[in-house]
C-alpha cells in the first residue's frame, strides 16, 4: 500500500540531522547573545562582502576549469569498453580514498617555495614561482579535490549516450562537430548541471584548502565561519548569520544549474 | 523492378583480430528492390550491413553505390539511411524533432522541413504524435519514427538491422505488412537483416541466406524454400525432415530402410547425402497401403494444422497434416518422388539451430 506520508526512518533521520540543525542556525543568525532578536548580525556580515565575493569567484573559476578538464576526459572514459571504464573510474576515484587534508598537505609540499614543482622548475633552468600561500595554490588545491565530483556525473550520463544514438545521427548526416552539437553537449547537460552543482557548492564552503593553500591572505566564507565557532573571536551568532548566506548563495547555484536540467533542454537546442 | 545494381560489394573482407566476421564477400544488390540477409545470430549479416552504411571498414574488398566506388565515403555523406536494432531515436528531441533531424542539418527551408515530416507521419501512421516525447511511444510507435526518420532524407536505399525484433508477434505481423507497403509505395531499396526467417520469406523480393560470413544461396523466397542448397538452409528455412541417405544410382536414392524413386542425379554412386522432405508434403495414408508406417508418439495442434512425430522403425518423421492422429495411432505416410530433396553432405560442421 501507497500512503503520501514519507516513512518513518526518513522522518526521524532528516529531522535529526537536517531539519534541528537548521533551526538552531537560523535560532542564532537572528539573536544576539543575550537571546533578542536582532538582525545586526546580518549587518555585520556586509563587512565580509569581499572574502564572499572571493569565494564566489574562486570557486566559479575552478569549477569552469573542472568542467573544462572533466569534459573531455570523461567523454574518453565512455566510449570505451565497460571493463576500461571501471578501471579508469577506479583510477579517478582512487585519490577520494585517501584523507582529504594529507591530499591538500602533499599539495603543500608540491608547491612550496622549495617544494617539488619549484625544484624541477630549477632543475631545468626555469624560474621557480610563488604559489603557496596565493589565490592560486588555492585554485590548484580546489581543481584538483573536486574534479572527480565533476567527471563522476559526467561520465554517468555520457556512459548511457548510446553508440548507435551517435552512429544514427552520422547516418542522418551529421558530421563530427554536428554530432557533439546535436546529441552528446544537449544529453550530457544533465551531468553538467549536477556536476556544476557539486563543484561549485563544495569549492564556495571549503575551508582546509584556502587555510593550508592560501595562507592567511585568502580567507574563504567557509573559513569565516570555522573562526566563529572554534576561533578566539567566538561568535556562533555571526557564524550562524554568515552560514546561512553560504546556504543562500549554494541555493542560488543549485536553481541556475537546475535551469539546465529541466525540460527547455529541447529548446535550447534550437 | 528493374535489373540497374544501386549497391555492390566486392570481395568483402572483415576481421578483428584473428576473428574473421567476413571473407570475401561479393554481393549485388538490385534497385528498388526488397533484399534480405538471413542467417543466425553470428553469421555476419548486420556487419554486412554495417559495411553499406559506413560504419565499418572493411579489411579489404570495394563498395559501390550506383557504380562508383564509396570505400572511403564516411557515413554521413552516404545516399543510405539506416533503421537501428534498438531505434537509436534521440532521446532529448520529440517526434517532430526527431524526424526532421536530418533535413536540420541540411539546412532544409523551415516549411519544406514541416511539410515532409508531415508527410513521413502519415506515412507511417502517426499523425497527431508530433510533440509527443520519443519515451511516452510503444516500441512499434518508436520503430515507425526510426522509419519516418531515416525515410524523409529520401534515400535511394534504406538499411534495416533486425528492426522488428524487440516486437511482439502480432505487431511483427503487422509492420512486416507497413514496411513492404512503404517499401512498395516509395519505390526504394530495402536491404533487411533478420534471422526470422519467416520474415525473410513474407516480404523478400530476394533472401540471402548466409552463415560464418559467407553468402550459400542467393534466390527469391520461393527457391529458397523449394531448393534449399543443402541441409543447413533446409533445416533454417522452416521445417525440414532432413534424413542420411545413399544415391545408388541417377534418380535412385536410399534412405530410411527403403530405396526411392527419386528427380535428382549427378550424384556418385553410393554418395552420402541428405535427403531433405518437408512435413507439409508427406501425406498420411492407411497402414496397410503404405510402404513406411509408423506410431504417432505425439501430435500437436499448430492452429492451421497439427503436427505430429511418427516414428517408423526408429526413423522420426514430422508431420504436418489437418487430420489428428491421436498419439499411439499407427498410420502409413507417403510422398511424391518430387517431394524428395537430395543434397550433398556438407562437409565438417554440424547444423546448428
Amino acid at each position: 500500500m501507497k500512503t503520501k506520508t514519507p516513512a518513518i526512518p526518513y522522518i526521524i533521520w532528516t529531522s535529526l540531522f537536517v531539519i534541528i540543525p537548521l533551526m538552531l542556525v537560523f535560532g542564532f543568525a537572528f539573536t544576539d547573545a543575550e537571546g533578542n532578536i536582532t538582525m545586526a548580525n546580518f549587518a555585520k556580515v556586509m563587512l565580509y562582502i569581499p572574502v564572499i565575493m572571493r569565494s564566489i569567484t574562486l570557486a566559479s573559476v575552478a569549477t569552469i576549469i573542472c568542467l573544462i578538464l572533466a569534459y573531455p576526459i570523461s567523454f574518453f572514459i565512455s566510449r570505451k569498453s565497460k571493463s576500461i571504464q571501471h578501471m579508469l573510474i577506479m583510477f579517478i576515484m582512487l585519490p577520494m580514498w585517501m584523507n582529504f587534508l594529507l591530499r591538500t598537505y602533499a599539495w603543500m609540499t608540491i608547491l612550496e617555495n622549495n617544494g617539488l614543482l619549484n625544484r624541477i622548475l630549477i632543475f631545468l633552468s626555469l624560474k621557480p614561482v610563488a604559489l603557496i600561500n596565493t589565490q592560486w595554490a588555492v585554485l590548484i588545491g580546489m581543481i584538483y579535490n573536486y574534479l572527480p565530483f565533476m567527471i563522476l556525473p559526467l561520465y554517468s550520463v555520457m556512459a548511457k549516450i548510446r553508440q548507435d544514438t551517435i552512429e544514427a545521427s552520422e547516418d542522418l548526416g551529421a558530421n563530427s562537430f554536428t554530432v557533439f552539437t546535436k546529441i552528446i553537449f544537449p544529453l550530457s547537460l544533465p551531468g553538467m548541471a549536477a556536476g556544476i552543482t557539486m563543484v561549485f557548492v563544495a569549492a564556495v564552503s571549503t575551508f582546509v584548502i584556502s587555510r593550508m593553500l592560501g595562507g592567511g591572505a585568502n580567507v574563504l566564507i567557509g573559513d569565516l565561519i570555522e573562526m566563529q565557532f572554534l576561533g578566539i573571536s567566538y561568535n556562533p551568532y555571526l557564524g550562524s548569520a554568515i552560514s546561512l548566506v553560504l546556504i543562500v548563495i549554494s541555493l542560488c547555484a543549485i536553481s541556475l544549474t537546475q535551469q539546465i536540467d529541466s525540460d527547455d533542454v529541447d529548446e535550447m537546442l534550437l | 523492378m528493374n535489373n540497374n545494381i544501386i549497391l555492390s560489394l566486392k570481395d568483402i573482407s572483415v576481421s578483428y583480430g584473428d576473428d574473421v566476421i567476413l571473407e570475401k564477400l561479393s554481393l549485388d544488390i538490385k534497385d528498388k528492390e526488397f533484399i534480405t540477409l538471413l542467417g543466425p545470430s553470428g553469421c555476419g549479416k548486420t556487419t554486412l550491413l554495417r559495411v553499406l552504411g559506413g560504419f565499418i571498414k572493411p579489411n579489404s574488398g570495394d563498395t559501390f553505390f550506383d557504380g562508383k566506388k564509396i570505400n572511403d565515403l564516411p557515413p554521413y555523406k552516404r545516399q543510405v539511411n539506416t533503421v537501428f536494432q534498438r531505434y537509436a531515436l534521440f532521446p532529448h528531441l520529440n517526434i517532430y524533432d526527431n524526424i526532421a533531424f536530418g533535413l536540420n542539418i541540411k539546412k532544409v527551408r523551415k516549411s519544406e522541413i514541416e511539410e515532409r515530416v508531415i508527410q513521413m507521419l502519415e506515412i507511417v501512421n502517426l499523425r497527431g504524435y508530433e510533440y509527443r516525447n520519443v519515451n511516452s511511444l510503444s516500441g512499434g510507435q518508436q520503430q515507425r519514427v526510426a522509419i519516418a526518420r531515416a525515410l524523409i532524407n529520401k534515400p535511394r536505399t534504406l538499411l534495416l538491422d533486425e528492426p522488428l525484433g524487440a516486437l511482439d508477434l502480432k505487431l511483427r505481423k503487422e509492420m512486416q505488412i507497413e514496411l513492404k507497403r512503404i517499401q512498395q509505395s516509395l519505390e526504394i531499396t530495402f536491404v533487411y537483416v533478420t534471422h526470422d526467417q519467416e520474415e525473410a520469406l513474407t516480404m523478400s523480393d530476394s533472401v540471402v541466406v548466409m552463415r560464418n560470413g559467407e553468402i550459400l544461396q542467393i534466390g527469391s523466397p520461393e527457391d529458397i524454400y523449394n531448393e534449399p542448397k543443402g541441409a543447413f538452409i533446409a533445416a533454417f528455412i522452416g521445417e525440414s525432415n532432413i534424413i542420411d541417405g545413399i544415391m545408388h544410382d541417377d534418380y535412385v536414392v536410399e534412405f530410411a530402410g527403403y530405396m526411392f524413386k527419386c528427380v535428382d542425379k549427378g550424384f556418385n554412386k553410393l554418395e552420402k547425402v541428405d535427403v531433405v522432405i518437408r512435413p507439409e508434403d508427406i501425406k498420411v495414408i492407411p497402414p496397410e497401403e503404405a510402404e513406411i508406417s509408423g506410431l504417432v508418439e505425439s501430435a500437436t495442434f499448430k492452429g492451421v494444422h497439427f503436427e505430429m512425430m511418427v516414428d517408423a522403425h526408429g526413423y522420426k518423421w514430422l508431420i504436418h497434416s489437418t487430420k489428428c492422429y491421436e498419439a499411439g495411432t499407427e498410420i502409413g505416410i507417403d510422398f511424391t518422388e518430387e517431394d524428395i530433396h537430395i543434397m550433398s553432405k556438407e562437409e565438417e560442421e554440424d547444423i546448428i539451430l
